[in-house]
């Protein structure tokens, strides 16, 4: 799937929902994932204090942003690490690859950093005749299919065993038709060991930097990020400009929530601090901006930049789950790449805040307490102004508004509506005119308006008394 | 001008007000029975939680571990925990590529996650830790804490020390939802929680 391809959202899902197995299949894997992450948090008994002081720890960082950034990098430059300052992508990718080129590096082992999805930084540093290992499980499993990840903790909950087994029997040769776990585990395991053996540099995003001490925290499961930057010498750390906490302490409320929150652990296996580089090694550090301070400026959107990149929006989200992380076509897929994809760019993204029922749940889950489901309805209404909107969707609501602002408009439409719907062939119902009846049946027509149902009830009841 | 001060003036463009950080002493969750808590803990995220009362308990029990007591290269970073591979005499991390077994001290260890504060002051190359196929980590007693926030408060940030959380061993759930024990990292994790250290 090309990052560039103008689908929108409808229409990419439409490819994922056509496997009706798979669809099931995923929703489910997700859904078990969001079980998981209800029993971890019900089983703090202070889980919603945390939430709260969470969110309010993040609306301070926001709010004194540039003053933490300095005091960041004040102090991670005291520590010995070199601090570097990205507008975009390409700003971003070249820090990096200057930093490989003056350190001679060919071979370089990635932990996962969704930063670097955002930059496109793999292909980039390829072009410029370097290889680039993915080292989380999943990650390597996908940049294995030239795929991107489709869910940002998750990056192969779409690919089933089966076809794990045959891509690791093409590249690691493992035997053909093995699709056990712990034997693919295994297999990924020794492969990505000589990897890490033979790197000259380690590149891993960033979970968290703390602007008191000048520290940054990366959380893994597998021990990737750690093997990645403590045999080589040297660590190049990518972060967004949103990752800061204020204090150190900060890190109690966060390490509690995260993991809980992604995929119900009580904490990540390892949590690792790094306080500037190691002996003899070198640490810098890239923060990027990419749109965070256009997002700060908007009172709608701001909060989206508390996000921990937990995904337990995805996980709980009932159009996410059954139409793939692919679908969204951007970086971060789900709610809350629903939010920063069109902070990006609007008409790329246009159709992601309607991929969304409004249902809520993904702020019920947010460890950060962002607003989520309030923010995709603003998006809406933003992109119905900009003028984004598909014509078929422009004008059934221009339709809609017509008659729903004219009662005797509306009435006449009901009126015909339950007279004739009925006695239509179906073929004038179901067609590609109606997006909503592509996989649902109308409710059967009622004989009498709500209306009319009222009067005949209300006139009852007086006869009555 | 740079990108930094683009950065910064883009991000001081418009003034919010200022929420007050909230303060971190609230009611945090506290176990009637810290060391039970512990042990289910450790338990729960895949590791073997031994209570033990001194040191060289530790050595006979690990004695009973078959990648201990099999291994052919066993790094200690413990007195009184034998092994066979001195750090320091390594000049190059790469060389610690087969070692099986390393046994380090963890600092606390945390109640609420299992979790284990270990640092890199006096290691020579903390690889050792991640890359060793199997990790025992040795705490005393007395340093077990409750939750994340009374962790916190006893770390010490120092430049140039490295400190990580460790709770249980390596582990990936990524091919669909399967939780495997040993990703890249150890494969098993041994927890010594020492009465008299």
């Amino acid at each position: 799937m090309s990052s560039t391809s103008k689908k929108y959202h409808p229409q990419e899902a439409a490819e994922f929902v056509a496997d009706n197995e798979r669809a099931h299949w995923h929703d489910k894997a997700l859904w078990f994932v969001r079980s998981k992450r209800d029993k971890a948090a019900a089983a703090v008994p202070e889980w919603e204090a945390l939430r709260e002081t969470a969110s309010q720890i993040k609306a301070h960082m926001v709010a004194k942003h540039a003053d933490f950034l300095e005091q960041f990098e004040e102090q991670a430059t005291k520590l010995g690490a070199v601090v570097h300052w990205a507008k975009n992508p390409e700003e971003h990718n070249r820090i990096v690859l200057e930093l490989l080129q003056k350190h001679e590096v060919k071979r370089i082992v990635k932990s996962k950093s969704m930063l670097t999805e955002e930059c496109h930084l793999n292909p980039f540093l390829e072009k410029n005749g370097i290889e680039v290992v993915d080292t989380d499980l999943g990650e390597r499993i996908v940049q294995l299919r030239n795929e991107p990840p489709s869910h940002i903790v998750l990056p192969a909950i779409h690919i089933k065993k089966g076809e794990v087994g045959e891509l690791f029997h093409e590249y690691l040769g493992t035997e053909k038709g093995a699709d056990d776990p712990d034997y693919l585990t295994e297999a990924a395991r020794h492969h990505l060991r000589e990897k890490f053996l033979a790197a000259d540099a380690g590149i891993t995003g960033v979970n968290f930097a703390i602007a008191e001490t000048g520290g940054i925290v990366v959380c893994t499961n597998e021990g990737n990020a750690d093997l990645g930057t403590s045999l080589a010498k040297l660590h190049i750390a990518c972060m967004g400009i949103e990752k800061l906490i204020p204090r150190a302490q900060d890190l109690s409320v966060f390490t509690r929530l995260l993991a809980r929150s992604a995929t119900g652990q009580p904490i990540t296996t390892y949590t690792s601090h790094f306080h500037g580089p190691r002996e003899g090694g070198e640490l810098h550090i890239i923060m990027l901006d990419n749109g965070r301070s256009e997002l700060r400026q908007s009172d709608d959107f701001r909060r989206s930049l508390s996000c921990i990149r937990c995904g337990a929006c995805m996980n709980t989200c009932p159009v996410y789950r059954r139409s793939g992380g692919h679908s969204y076509n951007n970086t971060v897929p789900g709610p809350i790449g629903s939010i920063l994809g069109p902070a990006m760019d609007a008409e790329k993204h246009s159709s992601l805040p309607f991929a969304c029922s409004l249902c809520g749940s993904c702020s019920d889950v947010c460890p950060v307490k962002i607003d989520l489901h309030h923010q995709l309805l603003k998006w809406r209404g933003k992109i119905a102004e900009r003028k984004l909107l598909p014509w078929t969707k422009r004008m059934s609501m221009k339709m809609a508004s017509i008659v729903l602002r004219n009662t005797w408009l509306f009435t006449l439409m009901g009126g015909i509506a339950r007279k004739v719907m009925p006695l239509m062939p179906r073929f004038l119902v179901y067609n590609r005119f109606n997006d909503w009846g592509k996989q649902r049946d109308l409710p059967a027509m009622p004989k009498q308006s709500f209306r009319q149902q009222l009067k005949k009830r209300n006139d009852s009841q007086k006869r009555d008394s | 001008m740079t990108h930094k001060s683009e950065i910064l003036k883009a991000l001081r463009k418009n003034l919010l007000p200022e929420p007050a950080l909230p303060s971190l002493d609230q009611e945090w969750i506290v176990y009637e029975d810290i060391n039970a808590q512990f042990e289910q803990s450790v338990a729960a995220v895949g590791g073997q939680c031994h209570f033990v009362d001194n040191i060289s308990d530790v050595q006979t029990r690990l004695g009973e571990i078959e990648p201990y007591r099999d291994g052919k290269k066993i790094c200690s970073l413990v007195n009184g925990v034998e092994g066979n591979v001195d750090l320091d005499q390594i000049d190059d991390p790469h060389e610690l590529e087969d070692v099986d077994f390393a046994v380090a001290r963890g600092h606390f260890g945390v109640a609420e996650n299992g979790a284990i504060w270990v640092t890199d002051e006096h290691v020579k190359h903390r690889v050792v830790l991640f890359l060793s196929q199997h990790i025992s980590l040795i705490i005393p007693k007395s340093e077990l804490v409750n939750n994340m926030h009374e962790g916190y408060a006893r770390v010490k940030h120092v430049g140039g020390v490295f400190g990580v959380f460790i709770s249980g061993p390596s582990k990936t759930a990524d091919i669909e939802q399967s939780l495997v024990i040993g990703a890249h990292g150890a494969r098993s994790m041994n927890v010594f929680v020492v009465e008299n250290v």
